[in-house]
């Protein structure tokens, strides 16, 4: 049996409302508001990067874990904001929790699906018996281009899981990937801010690898959606995941406690995978839980877990993952959002 | 500014707050020594320092070193850990008038400041509203 046996979630403290966003560049708030269901989102502090929120939400899955972090074989950072372009991510991240040297270390990047990549490969390691644990984690501080529509939602945030043989609190039951070549959003290399292709980021892309890889594996654990107790989508805005559920026969209740977008902002590789956190911190032993990352160029992974006891035991020994969306906050206005996502172009020094 | 060798020699300490702790009298090192100044002892064990404490005095830095202009104003503080330890280091995420002594924090891995653009980043301890 394989599984997860510790997951941690981080959100920076800052947020910034979509009016702000849209005051500045003279839209129409509603459009985003009603029409995206975004209200606000998290921005990263300027010492903040996929590297050190990528620490803070592993440190968080050992806490549930309750494991010597030496025994951790791999570390996987999935992102499409790694700080350095040569220079891994992972080897900060396995430094900072006490994992070096006997661990085996990549970054990913699969646009929003990088962290459930990650998870797929941890998960396929300690099933191969090549490692006791393996740790993946999908963070990003994605940019939007000021005054793109894509600025409005781009957040920041880190969610990590630790995958297991023993101590499992989420059995993983079934997975099943659908990737096809979609060129819906891209970002080619210097460039600053990604490129998308409009419109059609939404049938041939987003909702068609979802379906897919969803109906993929109700039909290969052969359960439907009444089986399954809570249902993550990728999350870019509030519409797409409360419709693509719809369409694979989800129901609202059970979408709802894993869609955070509305006052988190799409986290990019933590989308999906925070959802998932904040949906164990409320599951009960025995509830399936199905998840469905979403990648730009594009794919989906899916997995579907069963809840075991354990996560009674261990959901309080870190912070939930609502309560830190809820948390003290930090409103910022643009300037300061500019100032700080590095938007402004000072003088050379 | 550090180089990047001190920097590494640095990492058990800024990233993990390792220190040495005295197996004869408890005295703990931070960073870590070769003898201890209590007891004149050579025998250290490897102990991690609490990760959370108060904070015992502050201050605002407004006109800081070069490379850390782009933060100013910020904060700086002393803060006594749950071991007992006296660190010093930037209290970041809360407005300066929420400062205060007694102040309840708790360490987060953060950036401490970046070589330009092009050079290496360092990352280390800060401390953050518990
Ligand atoms: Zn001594």
């Amino acid at each position: 049996m394989v599984g997860i046996v510790g997951y941690g979630a981080y959100i920076p403290r800052y947020r910034i409302k979509v009016d702000q966003i849209a005051g500045v560049w003279g839209a129409d708030v509603q459009s985003y508001r009603k029409g995206l269901l975004v209200e606000e989102k998290s921005v990263p502090a300027p010492d903040q990067d996929t590297i050190t929120m990528a620490v803070e939400a592993s440190k968080r899955a050992i806490k549930r874990a309750g494991i010597d972090p030496r025994e951790i074989g791999a570390v996987y950072v999935g992102s499409e904001s790694h700080p350095y372009a040569v220079k891994p991510s992972g080897t900060v991240l396995a430094e900072a929790i006490g994992a070096c040297p006997e661990v085996h270390t990549a970054d990913l990047e699969f646009a929003c699906k990088a962290g459930t990549e990650g998870m797929y490969l941890a998960m396929s390691l300690v099933k191969a018996g090549e490692i006791k644990y393996g740790l993946a984690v999908g963070a990003d501080t994605s940019q939007g281009a000021p005054g793109d529509p894509l600025e409005y939602t781009t957040a920041a945030g880190a969610a990590a899981f630790i995958f297991g043989h023993d101590k499992i609190l989420a059995e993983v039951v079934e997975t099943y990937s659908y990737t096809t070549d979609t060129p819906d959003f891209w970002r080619r290399e210097y460039q600053y801010y990604p490129r998308h292709g409009g419109r059609f980021t939404g049938d041939p892309a987003y909702f068609k690898h979802i379906i897919g890889a969803g109906r993929g594996i109700m039909a290969k654990a052969a359960i439907k959606p009444e089986d399954i107790k809570y249902v993550i989508f990728h999350q870019p805005n509030g519409k797409f995941p409360l419709r693509v559920g719809e369409l694979l026969g989800f129901k609202k209740e059970q979408i709802e406690p894993g869609l955070l977008v509305t006052y988190l902002g799409n986290t990019y590789s933590g989308s999906s995978p925070l959802g998932l956190t904040a949906t164990f911190d409320i599951a009960k032993p025995g509830d399936l839980i199905l998840i469905v990352s979403f990648g730009s160029g594009a794919g989906s992974d899916a997995f579907l877990f069963r809840m075991t006891e354990r996560i009674e035991e261990v959901k309080d020994l870190a912070p939930k993952t609502r309560e830190t969306l809820e948390g003290p906050k930090v409103y910022v206005d643009y300037g300061t959002y500019a100032k700080f996502r590095k938007k402004i172009r000072k003088a050379n020094e | 500014m550090p180089t990047p060798a001190r920097y590494w020699r640095e990492i058990p300490q800024r990233y993990r707050l390792e220190a040495g702790r005295c197996r004869r009298c408890g005295f703990i090192a931070f960073p870590p020594r070769l003898i201890c100044p209590g007891c004149r002892s050579r025998e250290f064990e490897i102990i991690k320092l609490a990760e959370e404490g108060r904070v015992i005095s502050y201050t605002i830095i407004r006109v800081p070193p070069h490379q850390f202009v782009d933060q100013a104003p910020y904060a700086v503080g002393i803060v006594e850990l749950d071991d007992g330890v006296k660190l010093m280091g930037q209290i970041v995420d809360c407005p300066f008038e929420e400062l205060r002594t007694g102040l309840r924090v708790r360490i987060e891995f953060r950036k401490i400041m970046e070589e330009g653009e092009a050079g290496i980043i360092y990352y280390g301890y800060k401390f953050v509203p518990a």
